[in-house]
């Protein structure tokens, strides 16, 4: 890898490694079986992008929903939501 | 939203900065929600879309701090009222994938502040950001449950 900084060592890269790999849910972590560094790095940069496809898509459902709002029930789902928190 | 056992699959970490962060978010959230519901009528859905994103990414930075990287350079972003963006496509080597060279370098394009991070920081840095943005996507979906039912 390129990089400033001091040079990690194997060992902390391992670690790292297995640190990210499980954050991975486990249905991707099924598609890169034993990972490789590479692998895993391209499979978290994959499941980052699927995150940030995700609150863009929420963000649009959530803004249609608030459209068919009237300006009382907010205050009663986000309070219900508060509570179930 | 979710008990308070992690449940983002990391044993070795219990995810205590996590649990506080959580409620943090949700009312920032939510806050900003309800403004946004208060103050756009009039304006389209899309642009009601984009608030809502942005009011995402910054109750995940305002909930996070300044203790991290990441954070600090979503902060900044929101601050500077820059449009948030987060590439999409696959920067198109010359060469095929050179082993972790190239990944690295996408890593650093989508983690806020990822460019001036050292690989050892980067790793690190990706794991939060990853526990957050989770945690913000399970939050909106739970509004969206509530909100539909």
């Amino acid at each position: 890898m390129s990089g400033r900084g001091r040079r990690i060592t194997d060992e902390e890269i391992n670690e790292l490694v297995s640190k990210l790999q499980s954050l991975l849910p486990e249905s991707r972590r099924r598609n890169i079986g034993r990972a490789s560094a590479s692998k895993l790095l391209k499979e978290t940069c994959s499941y980052i992008k699927s995150l940030h496809r995700e609150v863009d898509g929420l963000s649009d459902r959530l803004s249609g929903l608030m459209a068919t709002m009237d300006s009382d029930s907010p205050q009663a789902d986000i309070i219900r939501s508060l509570l179930r928190s | 939203m979710e008990s308070k056992s992690s449940t983002t699959g990391n044993r070795d970490n219990p995810n205590r900065n996590l649990h506080g962060s959580k409620t943090m978010m949700a009312s920032h959230f939510l806050r900003a929600l309800f403004r946004i519901q208060q103050t756009s009528t009039s304006s389209s859905s899309a642009g009601r879309s984009r608030r809502i994103r942005r009011a995402a990414y910054a109750s995940m930075a305002y909930s996070a701090g300044t203790r991290r990287a990441w954070s600090r350079a979503l902060l900044r972003k929101l601050r500077s009222r820059a449009r948030l963006r987060f590439p999409r496509r696959l920067s198109r080597a010359a060469t095929p994938q050179r082993r972790d060279m190239d990944q690295a370098q996408v890593l650093r394009k989508l983690v806020p502040g990822g460019p001036s991070m050292d690989d050892c920081k980067l790793l690190e840095e990706t794991a939060d950001y990853i526990r957050f943005l989770t945690t913000q996507v399970r939050l909106m979906q739970t509004v969206m449950d509530s909100i539909s039912s």
